[in-house]
Parts: structure tokens; sequence; C-alpha cells
């Protein structure tokens, strides 16, 4: 980890010292335990904040949009994939972007270190091989890695950049297909189990739009939730509301939704969001055999038409 | 005076029979403040909650009332909750915090019968830090993890029992009314000793903070702060101080409600006016809008500062924005007095 960051660094001092970019988007060491933080390098000499490791769980492709300039970003694989969602949706310019890519093995879910701990507050934590201490006040407990790691980067098959300018690290190993069993799990559920197990997910929900916020493809100049006329749905935190709310979202990614996990991360209720999320992914997938950003220049799956595509919502069975 | 621990159950089901019992539940790996049924659902073993409990007092979404419209006319129906509260294991920095609200729900100009009804049926029962959070730097902030600002009683937790002192007369009523044993010699002492050791590790400078704050609204250092913000509440939401709301009409035909959410100076929404024009263009107004509020127009307004120290918003930010490392960059940046 420590050597990619240096080769991270390396890479960001040359291109600013260079002129080939204005500015380096990337991640600095963050204020607590199992946690970096965006940052933005405008001067080669400030290079050296950057680091790597498997708490950069944030999607850096959220602040590429609307840039001055040219612009480097340090990107993991779901980073990229929302990269060229973003690229093939015209919202953010190929020529004026360098891409750092990192193949990622995945980073460390904090809900899980915090459940690990139960609850405890959680002061530093150590690596010991594959790995890690957790320790606070009266306790140290030794967690691997693999089971601190978020469900998105367990069943990513593109931790591997698919588009990159630059490559740093070893290339990780490919992964078997992702059979979205947890998305079959929910659909074997009835329709009064599925509104149960949403309700009781959604009745946590402080509709801060953390998620909204945190997802690259949310950028809606007006989010349908804050328009007032017509008012779509209460503002009110009413569980049905919540709900609505995040159906929505996820319509409305349809088809442009990476499966990054930028938004379940983001949550401060440790909302289960990937349920809505990737059942609409499998569902794309399924019908459309489309997946988002793995292809540059690729029209989004619901900005296209093909003689080929099913519309089982047609049919009158 | 002492609660023995396999008592606490017992007698918060006696609580719960005269008052709305709210005490910390566990929700997965995290407590909130929930009201509950029976003593058995509360959880002592917390640090603090994700969420703060002022929302007992200040509802996220708030009735304030419902009307109706008919041909006799128009009726309004006025919704205060006059429930007696007891709120079980509040943390000291949250019960400063609900003395700050006092003064904005409360003061020469407003006075809320919303609130203010709900405060005064409240009883608050506070829950020392033996063991305060890394996060917590209450004591920078003219709080501490024993101090008695606000509370009614104060448990202590000695192990096996927690050590109750009187706070205020409600207090002293409500121990009077549970009929709380003594504490002996040796339990006084073991509390005194947890206050002795309990430790607030981290520090926030904020010597000549407001200074700076006086004088630096056009500073350049503004730029920067708010880059990485996604613009959410999570850090608002989860502010004990955070009081801000937005009043809205929910109708439907003739019947509707007035409610009142809150709301968050994070919002672009929050400052968008009818027009059109928004006075808060960007992340840089907001942000600083946010610490503005919290470190100087408070204080400008009622003496105290709007952060009680409790850590939250550095938790639970999506980013990691520390408002430690904010305050601290703003106290080492070179003030600008002009324009
Ligand atoms: S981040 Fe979580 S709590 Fe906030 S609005 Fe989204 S689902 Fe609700
Ligand atoms: S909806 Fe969530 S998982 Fe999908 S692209 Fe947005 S942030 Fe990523
Ligand atoms: S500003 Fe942050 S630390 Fe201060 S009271 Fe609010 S949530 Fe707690
Ligand atoms: S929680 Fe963090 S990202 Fe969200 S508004 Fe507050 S500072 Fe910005």
């Amino acid at each position: 980890m420590q050597k990619l960051a240096s080769a991270i660094q390396d890479m960001a001092k040359k291109l600013l010292e260079e002129k080939k970019v204005d500015l380096v988007v990337g991640f600095a060491g963050g204020s607590l335990p199992l946690r970096s933080t965006p940052c933005f390098i405008r001067k080669p000499e400030d290079a050296e904040k950057l680091t790597w490791d498997y708490s950069c769980e944030n999607n850096l492709a959220n602040y590429l949009r609307k840039r001055e300039g040219k612009v480097a970003v340090v990107a993991k694989g779901c980073d990229v994939r929302s990269i060229v969602a973003l690229i093939n949706e015209n919202q953010v310019s190929r020529d004026n972007l360098y891409i750092i890519g990192i193949p990622c093995s995945g980073m460390v879910d904090r809900v899980k270190a915090d459940e690990a701990v139960e609850g405890k507050d959680l002061l530093a934590v150590e690596e010991n091989g594959g790995s890690l201490i957790l320790k606070g006040k009266g306790f140290s407990k030794e967690v691997k890695l693999d089971e601190l790691l978020h469900d998105t980067c367990k069943v990513c098959r593109y931790g591997n950049p698919v588009v990159y300018d630059t490559i740093i690290g070893d290339t990780v190993p490919d992964k078997a297909e992702d059979s979205f069993a947890d998305v079959a799990a929910f659909e074997s559920l009835s329709p009064a189990e599925r509104r149960a197990a949403l309700a009781a997910e959604f009745s946590k929900c402080i509709r801060c739009y953390a998620c909204r916020n945190a997802c690259p493809m949310c950028y809606c100049t007006e989010c349908f939730v804050d328009c007032s006329s017509p008012e779509w749905i209460k503002k009110s935190t009413d569980t049905a509301d919540n709900i609505m709310f995040q159906a929505g979202r996820v319509f409305h990614s349809a088809g442009r939704c990476a499966d990054c996990g930028a938004c379940d991360r983001a949550c401060p209720m440790g909302i289960n969001l990937r349920g809505m999320t990737r059942k609409m992914v499998k569902e794309v997938k399924d019908l459309f055999g489309y997946e988002t950003g793995v292809g540059m220049g690729e029209k989004p799956a619901l900005a296209t038409f093909t003689a080929g595509d099913p519309e089982p919502f047609l049919v009158k069975e | 005076m002492i609660i023995a621990k396999n008592a606490l159950p017992g007698l918060l089901d006696k609580l719960a029979a005269e008052y709305e019992v709210y005490a910390p539940v566990k929700q997965g790996a995290y407590s909130l403040y929930k009201q509950i049924c029976n003593g058995a659902e509360a959880d002592f073993g917390y640090v603090n909650s994700k969420i703060p409990p002022k929302g007992i007092l200040f509802p996220q979404s708030e009735k304030l009332y419902s009307y109706s419209v008919t041909g006799e006319g128009t009726s309004l129906e006025e919704c205060v909750d006059t429930r007696k509260k007891v709120i079980f294991g509040i943390r000291p920095c949250d019960a400063k915090s609900l003395l700050l609200m006092d003064n904005v729900f409360n003061n020469d100009k407003f006075q809320d019968p919303y609130y203010l009804t709900r405060r005064s049926n409240t009883i608050l029962v506070g829950m020392a830090c033996n063991d305060p959070a890394g996060t917590c730097f209450c004591t920078s902030m003219d709080g501490g993890p024993f101090d008695q600002s606000g509370l009614d009683l104060l448990l202590t937790d000695i192990g096996e029992a927690y050590v109750v002192e009187a706070v205020s007369q409600k207090g002293k009523d409500l121990a009077a009314a549970l009929a709380l044993g003594a504490a002996d010699d040796s339990q006084k002492a073991a509390a005194a000793e947890a206050r002795e050791s309990a430790e607030v590790a981290c520090a926030v400078n904020t010597v000549g903070l407001k200074a700076r704050l006086d004088v630096n609204f056009y500073d350049p250092i503004w730029e920067k702060f708010h880059e990485k913000c996604l613009g959410c509440a999570a850090c608002t939401y989860s502010c004990p101080t955070c009081h801000c709301f937005d009043i809205v009409d929910e109708a439907k035909d003739c019947n509707g409600c007035r409610v009142r959410n809150w709301d968050s100076c994070m919002f672009p929404l929050f400052t968008l006016h009818g027009s059109g024009h928004n006075p808060r263009t960007s992340g840089k107004e907001r942000m600083r809008q946010r610490i503005m509020h919290k470190f100087k127009y408070f204080v400008d307004n009622f003496n105290a500062t709007a952060c009680v120290g409790c850590g939250r918003c550095i938790k639970n930010c999506p980013v990691n924005l520390d408002v430690r490392e904010v305050l601290a960059d703003i106290r080492g940046s070179e003030a600008r007095s002009d324009k």
C-alpha cells in the first residue's frame, strides 16, 4: 500500500509539474480509523498528501463534472465505471481527463467494522498480514480483511479499471460472474414480505440525501424530491415516502447505475441501499444485456433502442 | 442515591407506566434513542447515539396543526404534545445542547409552544461518560463527561450499579417518587473515581476563533473547505444543536396539516427564493454559514457556541470532512478584515 501511495504521489507530481493537468483528485489520510478523505491537489509539492489503502471508499467520479481545465483522477475500478458512464452521458470530457487507474481488491466497510466490535468506539487499526486488528479502549479484535469488505466489492468484477491513461499497482484476479444471490433472495419473498423488508429498512432513513449526493449519476439540477410544485413526495420522514424517494432515485438511474455502492457507503444510518439499486442493475442486465460503464462510447441502455429489445410490459398475458 | 443494574429494567417499567420513556436502544451496531415500552429494550452499552435525542423535543417531522375547510367554515386543531416524558441515559453533551436550543425557541421575540411544552414536560436523566469516544471534544466546548448542565439527574456507572445525583428539583422529585436508596461511601467513592479517570483525549483549541470569524467572511480560506463536501444533511441532522426547520402544508382536498420538518443549511434549497434567486450560490457559502452560525452568529446572539463537541458530524460525514480540522485551519488562517 505504501508503495502504491508513493507511486500515486510521483505520478500526480509529474502531471502537475509538466502542466499536463491543473488538478489531481485523489485521497488523503483521514481523521478517523479506516477513513481516507477526498483531496484536491493543485501544486506539485502537495502531491505528498496523496495516499492509497483499503479505506479509499468514496467514488471520486462524483467530483469530475463541471470542472474547468484538465483534471487527473485517482480511480479504482468502480470509479472508472462511473467515469465511463459520465463520459457516455456527455457530463465529463475524456479529452480533459487523465485517469490514474488503480486495480482494487476491495474497500473496508466501516459498518462491518463497527459490528465486529459491537458498536464500541474504534480508536486504531493495525494491519497484520491479511487481517486488521481493530482496537479501542479495553478491546482488540483481529478480523480478516476479506470479511470487512463492502458487499459491493465482494461481487465486483471490475476491480481492474476498464479505461485508464496510466495504471498503478498489480492487476487483481478475475472474479466469477455475479450471481445476484441477494437480489434473488429478495425476489423470492412474497409482496407483503418485500414490503415489510423495505419498510423495516427505510423507517431508519433521515432524508439527509447523502446517498443521492454521493452518487455520481445523481446530478439533476433539481431533484424530484426537492421539487415543491408539484410535490412528488412529502418532505416529511414518512416510511412510505422514504421508500418512494429511494425507488424514484433507483428508477432514475436505471441503466446508469454502475453498482459502485457509493450511495450505500454514504448512508449514515447504515441502510441497505444496494438491495434496491442492484435489483435495477440485474433487471437492466437481464433485459438488455447491458452493464453500465464498461464500454466507452456505448449508449446508455435507456437512451437507445434496438429491434431486439424485449418489451414485456407491452405484452398482455 | 443508587440504582442496582439488575433493578434498572424494573425501574424503567415503572417509569413507562407514567411517562413516555426514551432510552438508548441498539439498532445493528448503533444506538438510537427510542421510546421503550419495557425496560429490557434499553441498552446502556452505548458510547452515544447515532442521531441525537433532540428529535424527542423537536421532531424531524412535526405536525403543528391540522385544518379542514367545510361549507360551515374553517376549523383548526392545534397539535401540542403535552405527554410527560423521560429521556433516560442522555449524555451530558446532549443535555447541554438542549440548553442551547432553549435560546432559539424561547427568547424575547419568540416562544415556541410546541418545543416549550415538550421541554417543560420532559425529565432528563443523564448518564455520565466514563469512557468518552475518540471524537468527543466536549471539554473544549464548555462541557465535560460529567457535566450536569441541563440535567435533572445524573447517573454514574460504577459496574454493578449506578450512583445517582439529583441536579434539579425535578430530579429530586423523581428520585423520591422512585424511592431510590442511598449510596454508601464506597459507592460514592467509586463514582468519584470514575469521574476522576474519565478522559476526553481530544481537544479543540478555540482561543481566538470567534475573533477570526468576526473578520474573515471574505477570506479565501472558505474556498477550500467545501470542495469535498457533498452538500447533504448527515452533519446537521446528526448535530444536537442544529435547529433549522422548514414549514410545509400537506393537504388533500379540503383537509390538511401544517408540518414542520428539519432543514439543513447544507442544502442548496435552503436559501432558494421563490424568484429563483439563491443568495448562497455554492457549497462555499453554505459551509461558511454552517461554521459561522455555530461559532460566531450564535455567540453574537446568545453568548454561547452552538457546538457541544459530541463528534457526531465527524463520524457521520460520508467524506470525512472533520469540523475539528476546519476550526484549526480557521484559527491558523491569516485574518482579512478588508471589504
Ligand atoms: S443516506 Fe440513508 S438516511 Fe440519508 S437519505 Fe439516503 S437512505 Fe436516507
Ligand atoms: S445508485 Fe448507488 S450504486 Fe448506483 S451508481 Fe449511484 S451511487 Fe453507485
Ligand atoms: S457541530 Fe458536530 S461536534 Fe459540534 S455539536 Fe454539532 S454534531 Fe456535535
Ligand atoms: S455531512 Fe459532510 S458531506 Fe454532508 S454536508 Fe456535512 S460536511 Fe458536507
